[in-house]
């Protein structure tokens, strides 16, 4: 039935002569284009793809395990622990996220080699290289967002509901847990995924502190060979790819998440 | 006059010597970039409501092939960081451009940056706007359209009289949102060597080597920018949604 309903909307003729000339064009960009690069920076380029992947995805694991407590604390927690961390998402949310990558990898990168118990610390070598700034600025900037959306979920869900766990006799992380949690998160899924491609989005800009990820290794194809559009637009495709599969994976999700849901 | 404050937080001295706004301070550099990132973040916004409106118009009443062609155009710019749209739209317009102009026997320009930021960033806007534009326009009930046709007005004077005025608070949250990436993807424009507010402040923090300093000042700005428009928009949204019936 689903196949049946895709075939009906691709065989339309205009969309046939569409995809014709979407084909077309990437047959001549593959054959006119010059793609002899490819070869040798083939392998430095799945580094910096797995680079970028795992970058973003710690990130966004990360973040959004800040992201529930803050969210929490501002729906549901006291004034002194709601008021930081909205404050927290405001600077977050209002400042480039650029800015905040070099503060962290300029600023507190050139602050630590001051100290001598830290460069004699096993954490030393870690601390000498880029990536960690760049998944720490990538972390608290994710945090930021979905801390705002998951304020909005938690408040979403019905007070009845609560009240309804509560009768039952469930402690508070039961409830949590068992009730707040689940609908919050089911509530906020459809956003948290375009949140997710804005991350993606976002990624390529650890370039600028250093870290090798997929969006670097195509500026050094251009620095090296001099060869300037090929390099871009392999590159935008390869996040096109990307985006499309993470928009998948959140839709799969989300079908997961709402069986047994009225409505 | 502040020396008691001084007293108490030893490096504020130096810090607000490297921010004062002569020449041995660096002020003057940072405000600089803030007018400059404003000026493109406007230009942007702007260019991109121009798009936005039009494709807002072309999804909805257009013919197949517009459409397709238009959610073809969302889709990338939505999927594809800004940076990389930033890189292909800037090089190729000022290739095509040239080639242009070769063609028309002139000598090829250089691109200002002013410009070449406003109408990268615009069409970046651009996408989002026609999704929220479109939105805001659908959501406009049915039944006052064909109120305003049976009154017999024409399709310009619906579009100015009921769909806009309609549409408008609906779209307004969208749009302030759009206005605060405006702003702050103006920074994106500093890897490509436009000295924007960001470039200036990593210039400044370079040279004197005072990141935090630095860092933390443009932080501020940017932060008073965001915030000022926020306000901004709640009060013109306040505004336009006087006399409508809570939902």
């Amino acid at each position: 039935m689903n196949a049946r309903r895709l075939a009906e909307e691709i065989f339309v003729p205009h969309r046939l002569v569409m995809i014709a000339v979407a084909i077309g064009l990437l047959v001549w960009a593959g054959m006119a284009m010059r793609w002899h690069w490819i070869p040798r920076y083939y392998d430095l380029a799945l580094q910096g793809l797995w680079r970028t992947i795992w970058l973003l995805g710690l990130s966004c694991l990360f973040g959004f395990m800040l992201a529930v407590p803050l969210g929490l604390a501002q729906a549901a927690g006291p004034r002194i622990l709601a008021a930081p961390a909205r404050a927290f998402c405001t600077v977050i949310r209002g400042t480039p996220i650029l800015l905040q990558l070099w503060l962290i990898y300029y600023g507190i990168g050139s602050l630590f080699p001051q100290f001598p118990w830290i460069r004699e610390s096993e954490l030393w070598p870690y601390l000498r290289q880029a990536w960690p700034y760049a998944l720490l600025a990538l972390t608290l900037s994710f945090a930021g967002y979905e801390g705002e959306v998951m304020r909005g979920a938690f408040k979403s869900v019905p007070g009845g509901q609560l009240e309804a766990a509560r009768s039952m006799g469930m402690g508070r992380f039961a409830i949590f847990r068992r009730i707040w949690f689940p609908q919050a998160l089911q509530r906020a899924l459809p956003t948290l995924g375009g949140e997710t491609v804005l991350q993606l989005k976002a990624t390529p800009l650890v370039a600028t502190i250093t870290v090798i990820d997929i969006y670097a290794v195509s500026s050094r194809v251009r620095q090296d060979t001099f060869i300037i559009y090929e390099p871009l637009l392999l590159l935008a495709l390869i996040y096109l790819v990307i985006a499309g599969a993470l928009a998948l994976a959140f839709k799969l999700l989300e079908q997961r998440f709402n069986r047994g849901m009225v409505g | 006059m502040l020396d008691w404050l001084y007293a108490l937080w030893p490096g504020l001295e130096t810090s607000v010597g490297l921010l004062s706004l002569q020449p041995p301070g660096w002020g003057g550099n940072l405000l600089r970039g803030a007018v400059a990132s404003l000026q493109i973040a406007l230009g942007a916004f702007a260019l991109g409501l121009v798009i936005g409106t039009f494709g807002a118009l072309g999804k909805l009443h257009g013919g197949p092939v517009t459409r397709d062609l238009l959610s073809v155009y969302t889709v990338v710019v939505r999927a594809v960081p800004e940076l990389i749209l930033i890189l292909i739209l800037y090089y190729a317009g000022t290739d095509l451009l040239n080639q242009a102009l070769q063609a028309m026997g002139r000598r090829p320009v250089e691109i200002s940056g002013v410009v070449a930021g406003i109408a990268v960033l615009g069409i970046v806007q651009g996408a989002y706007a026609t999704e929220v534009l479109r939105g805001a326009i659908q959501s406009v009930p049915r039944g006052q359209l064909e109120a305003a046709r049976a009154y017999g007005m024409g399709s310009v004077q619906v579009l100015r009289r009921v769909t806009f005025p309609a549409m408008l608070p609906l779209a307004l949250p969208g749009l302030s949102n759009l206005w605060l990436i405006a702003t702050k993807d103006t920074a994106l424009l500093a890897i490509v060597g436009f000295s924007e507010l960001t470039l200036e402040t990593r210039q400044a923090a370079g040279s004197t080597r005072a990141y935090f300093t630095f860092f933390l000042a443009a932080g501020a700005i940017y932060l008073t920018m965001t915030l000022v428009s926020a306000r901004l928009f709640n009060w013109i949204e306040a505004r336009y949604r006087r006399g409508q019936v809570r939902q």
